[in-house]
């Protein structure tokens, strides 16, 4: 074990640990754009600069050494983040209001706990074209002018789902995160996954239809087999937002496109509202007591008449297993094996 | 699966992926495969589809469809040949080596090269891969199983993780990645014709009693009929009544002139679903149903871990649950036993009449999933199978060798393609929900077959035109696009669209054990329309 010092906090970390982890641990804040915690180690955005041992590091991507000393609010260090953050902020969109990450947004954290002099802001600011946003893919949007280029999205494509879809493209101030071609990225290999959208710590990724959910729920996606952990989050009475279970041993918060953003059908117009029982070839609104009268008698009719083996039930992988069992049961219960489902399609 | 995902994923050292377009139709397992890759795993894939997950593979086998046993035993061979397997499990934890061995011995690996167009040196370099890095993991889905030697592919598959000792252990196994959200709850809860919940065989008699005493019926002891057979069963008039419930046959199943044919014959159809699906306008009655997301329940998921869903919204109008719908029919059926206190008490009866699933309940499923077996309250479940012994009478595992037999067609000069089917990552199955997503149906719309550059070379077909693809069975048109990932011969398509569907063309051959017909190969001609 290493012994480090933090501001004056003197604490014990394990060798090969950086020097934010250390803070983490010593609960000190550290100020970062591109560091995630899912991710390797980036050190590109130059906002968690540090003194150690009287020298100025990126705390990222800095190992403790036994002994180190860390100060992390000295003049210097605070004056090298602020250039940093002003930099960043000198060509950003500043339009905070109409954007989607407003008030959860890293830049705005950051932005705040360095201190921002507007004044100042306002002599450096380059003035910023307008660019438009990459709206190709139906789920989320790209606006360029809210990229801080942290390359979250770019490590989150090669480390997290291994698509690869997205890198830095171009030099200098024309530096943009972009697909092969510099195309739309929905002609690109995206897979839509939203890994990227979940971590990009601005507005630079964002949903197409964003709604605030009210409360979550948490439950089990329900498209294939890998029984992916998601919560489901509710306004009123609809599900607005899936998002990944960080806590779900099976997915630990990923999801494919599919269970992030397939959840359209739950409040489908088209839904099916009332049972309906065919009358002269036309299918007319029945109640339940009706519907499943006309079934018991029919199924019962059949089971006279032609034994219970002339009914088939064909039950659904796509159920709960508490509802396949009583489908199973009713079937048993009426005399018969013929009861299976779709595990063969 | 045998095993858990993470597991696998963390501990593998060698992946050997057949028949499973994993990235596409198990996305996060992807994610996780592609993961342990970079940080150093292997990956041997086979597949007729030079599928994405194939771009990282140490050796990828492009075998014709259909061929799947001829090339696991060509690898088994070489295995033995070389003495790469594991002697100790084979001598303390397997019964029948000898026997199979001979057997295997005695392929001739140059003709298992000619029958799946794998080089001889490929199947031995993947043989040799797969053996040479202990622990393996082998995962398959559909692509095994939906073949007339579908039992067969996965014997052979459990022959190969037999001979090199990988089951009972961390990054091992034979994992079949299942499909749909809850087949494996599905098939646990006794959703099949041969067995009672728990995998209980109706044919047991300590087994019957138990279930027809605690139903109050008399339940036959020989299996019912698997649904593969009843339409066929409904044309010969065996079969007067259908109840189909989440699920869209006239869309899924293979050779689909024949499941409409059947559903007209029939005295009564009932369909209870989300949506008025295709298979609804052949039903007397339609039942509007709950989703996921209206109702309480678990799911089980591929590694067999049991997990809640929770209502988090009404359902619309006055649609309900299925649980509800069966509490209230088996009532009106006069049938005993259906006055249930909500998903719970459900559950509690599967715990009562499975032994498997004994210790699972709501309380414990709160803090998280639960793998059966899972005995006793106190029992943690189980993520790895066989770690002690296997469900045998001697609980030792036991080898058997298979003999390759054919898919049911060969092309021939009538129908010279062969279509292979399979899922987008975009859609689900037949479509009902996802294409209800205005995105999805944004990213893909439209089916696209799949036809090799050759073909489209030969036949004068560019992407977007459209071709008439028909078989002994039917016909449908599409547009195709040509790409390299497939051999000259081969068409694939997905089954998701209901207008140009693939099944009016798949066989419905099925598997003599399994039941599963033969989706994943059928001869079919291609013209340009």
């Amino acid at each position: 074990m290493f012994k480090v010092t933090i501001n004056g906090l003197d604490i014990e970390v394990e060798k090969g640990t950086t020097v934010f982890e250390a803070a983490e641990k010593a609960g000190i804040y550290i100020p970062t754009l591109c560091h995630h915690p899912d991710l390797p180690t980036f050190g590109g955005c130059r906002v968690c600069m540090v003194d150690a041992d009287g020298k100025i590091v990126t705390a990222c991507r800095a190992p403790v050494t036994d002994g180190m000393v860390v100060k992390t609010d000295t003049e210097e260090v605070s004056k090298v983040r602020l250039s940093n953050v002003e930099l960043l902020l000198a060509s950003h969109n500043k339009d905070c209001q109409s954007c989607t990450r407003n008030n959860s947004c890293r830049l705005q954290e950051v932005s705040a706990f360095v201190g921002i002099n507007q004044e100042r802001m306002r002599q450096i600011r380059r003035s910023v074209e307008p660019v438009k946003p990459d709206d190709s893919n139906p789920f989320f949007h790209r606006d360029f002018t809210r990229c801080i280029l942290c390359g979250i999205c770019i490590r989150t494509c090669q480390e997290i789902n291994g698509v690869a879809a997205i890198d830095f493209a171009f030099r200098g101030f024309h530096t943009k995160v972009s697909v092969l071609g510099d195309k739309p990225i929905k002609d690109s290999h995206c897979e839509s996954c939203g890994e990227c959208l979940v971590r990009c710590p601005t507005g630079a990724l964002y949903l197409s239809r964003p709604e605030t959910p009210e409360r979550e729920v948490e439950s089990v996606c329900t498209y294939c087999g890998v029984g992916c952990g998601i919560k489901l989050g509710v306004r009123g009475d609809r599900v607005v937002h899936v998002e990944g279970n960080r806590d779900n041993e099976v997915n630990r918060g990923d999801l494919c496109v599919k269970g992030r953003f397939g959840f359209d059908f739950i409040n489908h117009p088209e839904r099916l509202k009332t049972p309906l029982i065919k009358k002269d070839g036309i299918f007319v609104e029945a109640s339940w007591d009706e519907a499943l009268d006309f079934v018991a008698d029919k199924m019962s009719d059949i089971k006279s008449k032609h034994g219970a083996d002339a009914l088939g039930g064909i039950s659904s992988a796509r159920c709960s297993s508490e509802e396949t069992y009583l489908f199973q049961k009713i079937f048993r219960a009426l005399g018969t094996n013929n009861v299976d489902h779709c595990a063969r399609l | 699966m045998t095993n858990s995902i993470d597991d696998i994923a963390d501990e593998a050292r060698v992946f050997f992926i057949t028949g499973s377009n994993t990235t596409e139709t198990h996305p996060v397992i992807g994610y996780r495969i592609r993961r342990a890759i970079k940080n150093g795993a292997r990956l041997i894939v086979a597949d007729p589809r030079r599928i994405k997950i194939a771009e990282h593979a140490d050796v990828f086998l492009q075998l014709k469809p259909g061929t799947n046993a001829a090339l696991l035993q060509g690898m088994a061979k070489v295995i033995l040949d070389e003495k790469l397997y594991d002697e100790d499990f084979i001598k303390n934890r397997t019964e029948g080596f000898e026997e199979y061995a001979e057997k295997i011995s005695s392929i001739d690996l140059n003709e298992m090269a000619e029958i799946t167009g794998v080089p001889a040196e490929l199947i031995a370099e993947a043989a040799r891969l797969y053996a040479g890095s202990n622990p393996a993991a082998i995962l398959y889905t559909m692509g095994i199983t939906q073949h007339t030697s579908g039992t067969d592919n996965v014997l052979a598959l459990a022959g190969l993780a037999t001979l090199t000792g990988n089951l009972g252990k961390r990054g091992g196994g034979v994992n079949p990645l299942r499909g749909q959200n809850n087949v494996q709850g599905a098939c646990d809860t006794g959703a099949l014709p041969n067995v009672f919940p728990g995998y209980q065989p109706v044919s047991s008699p300590e087994a019957n009693k138990k279930f027809s005493e605690a139903y109050g019926a008399e339940i036959p002891d020989k299996p019912g009929m698997p649904m593969t057979r009843m339409f066929k069963a409904a044309l010969e008039g065996q079969i007067k009544g259908v109840y189909i419930m989440g699920e869209t046959p006239v869309v899924s199943e293979p050779d689909i002139c024949k499941i409409t044919e059947a559903l007209g014959e029939l005295e009564l159809v009932i369909v209870q679903d989300l949506f008025f699906t295709e298979t609804a306008d052949y039903a007397d009655v339609v039942l509007p149903a709950a989703s996921f997301a209206e109702k309480d329940g678990t799911f089980v998921n591929t590694e067999r871990r049991v997990q809640r869903i929770r209502k988090a919204v009404s359902a619309p109008g006055v649609a309900k649950s299925d649980l509800d719908i069966f509490c209230e029919l088996g009532q009106k059926l006069g049938l005993k036993g259906f006055d249930y206190s909500g998903a719970a008490g459900v559950m509690k009866e599967i715990g009562e009449m499975n032994p498997k699933w004994k210790g699972i309940t709501y309380e414990r499923l709160e803090a998280g999933g639960l793998s059966w077996p899972c005995p006793d309250e106190n029992h943690p479940g189980t993520p790895i199978l066989y770690g002690e012994k296997f469900l045998t009478a001697s609980g030792k595992a036991q080898f058997k060798a298979v003999d390759y037999k054919p898919p049911a067609e060969a092309p021939d000069d009538e129908y010279p393609f062969i279509l292979t089917t399979g899922r987008s990552l975009y859609h689900y199955h037949t479509g009902t929900m996802t294409r209800r997503s205005e995105g999805l149906s944004d990213l893909y719309d439209v089916e696209k077959a799949l036809i090799s550059l050759e073909d489209a070379e030969r036949l004068g077909l560019s992407e977007n035109d459209r071709v008439r693809l028909s078989s002994r069975r039917g016909e449908v048109e599409a547009e195709v696009k040509p790409v390299s990932e497939l051999k000259e011969g081969t068409v694939f398509m997905t089954f998701h669209f209901a207008e140009t569907c693939a099944n009016q063309l798949t066989n419905s051959e099925l598997d003599p054990v399994a039941s599963i017909p033969e989706l994943k190969v059928c001869t079919v001609n291609m013209e340009k329309v």
